[in-house]
Formats: structure tokens, sequence, C-alpha cells
């Protein structure tokens, strides 16, 4: 039934991404200024919010594993925060890609990107960190704790463009500049649209990270029962 | 339409779904690799029993 449920929301998430695709080439309006390029925040933009979800999922789950020692919420924590990390590298690659055309350099050290570099570089630590403690009680409380402390870094970076004059572009959707329209709603439906596809994509390799989680507490009993024989 | 934004807008979206097929397979592999390791484990905890 599960397997199923998997199943049916990744081909939901399928033919959400082919259906954005179609919009963002061939149905949202050019950008003035820009051109081509801009539609690369069809993903950038929805990749940091899956990037900034995901901490926020990683630490409330870290927080209930120090309060109630429940090892579901450890695979929650670390399965979500895997899962992130591929949505936060895209976000900065493509990135990266937008400013080499717009700002004409691949990279400048402004708040925003610093930030969301900090904060990446953080849970790429947390998963390194994880590997290097074996006995699973302290892994995860350490874990935990490190999970907690690196997520002040995504509400630096989600608030950076608030906060400080940066390079970055400012707040462009509604619900974000207090709902003023800064783009068109064309543009603006087809970037929730992408959000909602990747966010579903991200639950599902989230529910095949978590099984491996479990299949790895599976094994590790096993190891001991093997020892022990 | 600029030829140069168009190549780079490519290439953003050729990143980004790079990166999340590299991913998805890297699971895939660790899901082979985990379930064959269970088999191993029971078998091996079967035999001695």
């Amino acid at each position: 039934m599960r397997e199923k449920l998997l199943y049916a929301l990744g081909a939901v998430a399928g033919v959400l991404l082919v259906r954005n695709m179609h919009e963002i080439f061939l149905v949202v309006p050019d950008e003035a200024a820009q051109g081509y390029i801009y539609r690369i925040l069809f993903v950038h933009a929805p990749a940091a919010f899956v990037f900034m979800i995901f901490a926020f999922v990683s630490m409330v789950a870290s927080v209930t594993f120090l309060i109630r020692r429940n090892f579901n919420w450890d695979s929650l924590a670390v399965s979500i925060t895997e899962v992130a990390l591929p949505f936060g590298a895209i976000n900065l690659v493509t990135g990266m890609i937008w400013a080499r055309i717009i700002w004409g350099v691949w990279w400048v050290w402004d708040a925003r990107l610093t930030f969301m570099l900090i904060s990446w570089l953080m849970y790429a630590g947390y998963l390194i960190f994880r590997r290097a403690i074996d006995e699973p009680t302290q892994r995860g409380r350490v874990s935990a704790v490190l999970s907690i402390l690196t997520f002040p870094a995504v509400v630096v970076t989600w608030k950076a463009i608030e906060w400080w004059r940066t390079q970055h572009p400012g707040p462009v959707i509604s619900f974000r500049s207090g709902g003023e329209r800064r783009m068109d709603p064309g543009m603006e439906s087809a970037l929730l649209w992408n959000f909602i596809a990747l966010l579903l994509f991200a639950a599902v390799l989230v529910a095949i990270r978590m099984r491996q989680e479990s299949i790895r507490r599976e094994l590790d009993g096993l190891r001991r029962e093997a020892h022990a024989i | 339409m600029d030829q140069r934004n168009f190549t780079y807008m490519f290439y953003g979206f050729a990143a980004a779904w790079a990166i999340l097929v590299i991913y998805a397979l890297m699971l895939v592999a660790r899901e082979r690799r985990l379930r064959t390791e269970l088999d191993r484990l029971r078998n091996m905890i079967g035999d001695r029993k």
C-alpha cells in the first residue's frame, strides 16, 4: 500500500514537472531586460524553497528526537537533510549560471549567496559528521544538536535580502513582498507550480531515504545478532 | 532572442536535472547494496542457527 502511494506520488510529481517545463519554456512571457535566462528562476527559487523547508523540518525532527528519543525522528532528520542538499546545490549552481550572464561574474560574496553557501556546507558537514560516530544514540544526539545549530544560517539566508542591501534581487513573489505584485501573475503561478512539483518529488525521495534508514537499523540489529551467535 | 542567454539557460536546466538524476541513481544504488547486505546477513544467521 505504502509502496503504491509512493509510486503514485512519484507519477504525479513527474507529470507536474513535464507540464511545468511546457509552461516555463513555451507559455510564460519573456522578461523584458533579461531575455531567456530569467527562466532559470523557475527552478532556482523553488529549489531554494525546498531546501529551506526541509532544513526547517530537519530542525523540528531533531528537537523532537532530543525530547522523545525515538529513532524515527532521527531517520527523518537525516533523510530530509540529505535530500535537501541536491536542491541546495541546484539553487547555487543555477544562481551562478544566471549571475554569469546578468552580473558578468559567476559569484559575488554577497550576504544572500554567502549564507546560502554556508548553510549548504554546514548540512554537508552534518552528514559527514554522522558517519564518524558509530554508536546510534550518540550519533542521533550529536547530529540533532548540529542540525539545530545549523538552522539559524538558513533563517539568515532567507532574511538576507530584507536585512541588507544585497546584489541578489529583493523579494519578487507576492507572499514575500507584502502582497505587492512585482512579477507577472503567469510567471508567479509557474513558479509556485514548479515548487509544488519539486516538493512532491523531494517528498518521494525522502520516503525512499527513510526506508533505507530503517533497513540500516535492521542491518545493525542483525550484525549484533550475528556476532552474538 | 539573445543566443548566449539561451545557451546559459540550457546549461542551468541541464545542471539542475543532472544533479537530481545523479542523486536519484545514488539512492537506487544504495538501496540495492543495503538489500543485498540484508539478504546476506539473514542467510548467514539462518545457516548458523
